[in-house]
């Protein structure tokens, strides 16, 4: 069984803030970690490699640094590695991303399950895994806890929704999105450590892919930034002063008069 | 591709320079160049008072007759006897947009059983409900429920179509954009229409630290999810219709078989769906401590929320965490105790109306984002204020 692993390397959030005097962006070094939810998704498909056996690919799109990420995660036990990296990939939304990844997915071939993180921290947005299944035309389920695959071949879900949770059956080829519920991101062995060191990753550029210029990055995008400002600051905030109980009081009126229910 | 400096307006002042979060751009003597490393953020194009910026254009992508697509729409979302609150909301986001563009707007609703759901979206200023009542939208599935959606979209042609970011939009929204191929936008806090007619869609970026206001030139329809709480919901009735709309058999099939629908009892846990949420954090020092948290939300009627740390030290489960590997909340009011608010934590509750901060250290990074701050030892505070809500 082939599984690929959809990755992606993003800013790490404790390097990126708000100058509260200039209200612009501070970048203090800018340090890369591979989104925390794909961990998951890796963890997800290691599982399942150790249970029944598959050979497990890490596809990521991204600049050139990207790499890193591959190798951290196949020093964790994934067998291969792929880069999806070419200028022309550059400023994708979510709709050109999937496009990418899905014509990878193609060229990998023959790929049973694609494990997605449920959103990449940076965007937020949990939609190229959705975007990619719809592009590959194969079914799948998000926001999932718990995978299992059954002996007829088909895959067993627990997904958890706003009102608790579903149990989907789906057959295969299958995306799903995780949950940090599928269980805790292995460390990196010594083993996988010199093997990933030594690894060989090919990066793919359009031309491999098979994709035209006007598919991909900005041009392949149908959404487009026209402004980016930092957020207002909250004009409304106070701090209550005074002994506890006068706190206590202030902070009870405040909150009646903001109609919380309960008071 | 990358961004596109003015020479006639750059100053070289260097301010982009400071922004670029992957300093992509120099300021060598004359005006600022941008390097082949340039991701096309858009960060540096508002930080330029110059307006020497720009970014390049997306493409057109496939062909849509844009001007053949009018009208507002939301899509109403059924729970299981009852519409979810975001739909009135969205409605009334959609009604606003539809009076500024002098448009229709409409509602859809999908789902099985439906009464009289449809009626009581025209109350929220829906000029027509689109109905798709079928046995096979009793339980929701990304396949039938896009494709009911995707249907009704190529037939009738809005400009525009809104949705909740619950776990149901968030998961098959995409699919109906990608079905669609036009362009999407998740967890939009603004909507607005441009001069051209354009959805201005505004959204956190960059983990919450900016926000990036997107456009959607040529994909129709434009396409925003929302999430719950964000716009508010008014009633404004109208003399609407109700349309129900049947479709072929073949539009609900499905490969996806739902085997169990598990109703969450411990309402809590449902931190998507509070109107207040109660966290906690390291400050409460030990689990026994944490009860407290317990206590202030029942008597709230809120759920309960905790930091990252206070679920690692396993005084709440996962389930309640809040933040950027737990959930992102917006309710209307938000009590964080004894949480210092890293940044993680931040990016997952500051969509919230009202934040009530508890700390003893004045300096805590939870207070920049505070509506109300209090400066003091929950262990004397949270005891003092349960006592004071019993006492009414």
């Amino acid at each position: 069984m082939k599984i690929v692993v959809c990755i992606k390397q993003v800013p790490d959030a404790k390097n990126v803030r708000i100058d509260p005097h200039t209200h612009t962006l501070v970048r203090q070094g800018v340090e890369s970690i591979i989104n925390p939810f794909d961990l998951f998704a890796v963890e997800a498909a290691l599982r399942l490699k150790d249970r029944h056996g598959a050979h497990v690919t890490a596809l990521t799109m991204g600049p050139p640094q990207a790499e890193e990420a591959l190798r951290d995660v196949l020093s964790r036990g994934v067998d291969d590695a792929v880069l999806l990296s070419d200028r022309a990939f550059a400023g994708a939304d979510t709709w050109a991303t999937a496009t990418a990844l899905a014509a990878a997915v193609r060229k990998l071939g023959d790929v049973s399950l694609i494990f997605c993180g449920k959103q990449a921290v940076d965007g937020d947005t949990a939609q190229v895994g959705p975007e990619l299944a719809t592009l590959l035309d194969i079914p799948y389920a998000t926001f999932v806890k718990q995978v299992e695959l059954g002996d007829e071949g088909r895959l067993k879900v627990v997904r958890k929704t706003d009102e608790g949770m579903e149990v989907w059956r789906l057959p295969l080829p299958a995306l799903v999105t995780v949950l940090r519920d599928v269980g805790d991101p292995r460390v990196p062995s010594i083993k996988h450590k010199m093997r990933a060191k030594k690894a060989a990753v090919p990066v793919w550029g359009l031309a491999d892919v098979g994709l035209s210029e006007d598919r991909v990055g900005l041009k392949g995008s149908f959404t487009q930034v026209v402004r980016v400002f930092s957020p207002p600051k909250r004009a409304d905030r106070r701090m209550l002063e005074g002994p506890v109980s006068e706190q206590v009081e202030k902070l009870f009126q405040f909150l009646k008069e903001a109609k919380v229910p309960g008071l | 591709m990358k961004a596109l400096i003015d020479l006639d307006k750059c100053t070289a002042c260097g301010v982009c320079q400071d922004v670029c979060p992957v300093g992509a751009i120099s300021v060598p003597e004359t005006h600022a160049v941008v390097s082949d490393d340039c991701t096309l953020c858009g960060m540096c194009v508002d930080t330029c008072e110059f307006q020497a910026i720009r970014l390049p254009e997306v493409g057109t992508g496939a062909v849509t007759d844009a001007a053949a697509y009018r009208g507002v729409w939301a899509f109403a979302e059924w729970r299981r006897g009852s519409v979810h609150r975001v739909s009135y909301e969205l409605l009334s986001a959609a009604r606003r947009l539809a009076d500024k563009k002098g448009v229709e707007c409409a509602a859809v609703l999908l789902g099985e059983n439906l009464g009289e759901a449809a009626e009581d979206l025209l109350r929220y200023g829906a000029d027509v409900v689109y109905v798709v009542d079928h046995p096979a939208l009793r339980h929701f599935t990304d396949e039938a429920y896009s494709r009911c959606l995707v249907e009704l979209v190529r037939d009738k042609k809005p400009e525009i179509l809104l949705a909740g970011a619950t776990s149901m939009g968030r998961s098959f929204i995409p699919r109906v954009a990608a079905m669609l191929q036009t362009g999407l936008t998740a967890d939009c806090t603004e909507l607005d229409i441009n001069d051209e007619g354009l959805l201005l869609q505004t959204r956190p970026a960059f983990g919450g630290n900016v926000m990036a206001t997107i456009v959607c030139p040529h994909g129709r329809p434009q396409m925003a999810t929302v999430r719950p709480r964000v716009m508010r919901a008014e009633i404004q009735p109208r003399n609407g219709r109700v349309e129900r709309v049947s479709l072929p058999e073949d539009v609900f099939r499905t490969r996806v078989q739902v085997l169990e629908v598990i109703a969450e009892e411990d309402t809590t846990a449902k931190l998507t769906e509070a109107e207040v949420i109660v966290s906690g954090g390291r400050g409460l020092q030990k689990a026994e401590n944490f009860r407290m948290v317990e206590e202030l939300a029942r008597l709230l009627t809120g759920a309960v929320g905790a930091s990252r740390s206070a679920v690692e030290e396993g005084w709440a489960p996962v389930s309640h965490q809040v933040g950027q590997t737990g959930q992102t909340v917006s309710p209307t009011l938000y009590m964080a105790i004894g949480i210092s608010g890293a940044i993680q934590h931040i990016v997952g509750m500051q969509g919230s109306k009202i934040i009530v901060a508890v700390n003893k250290d004045p300096e805590a990074p939870i207070f920049d984002v505070a509506t109300c701050g209090v400066v003091a030892d929950l262990f004397e505070f949270v005891p003092a204020f349960i006592e004071r809500i019993k006492r009414g």
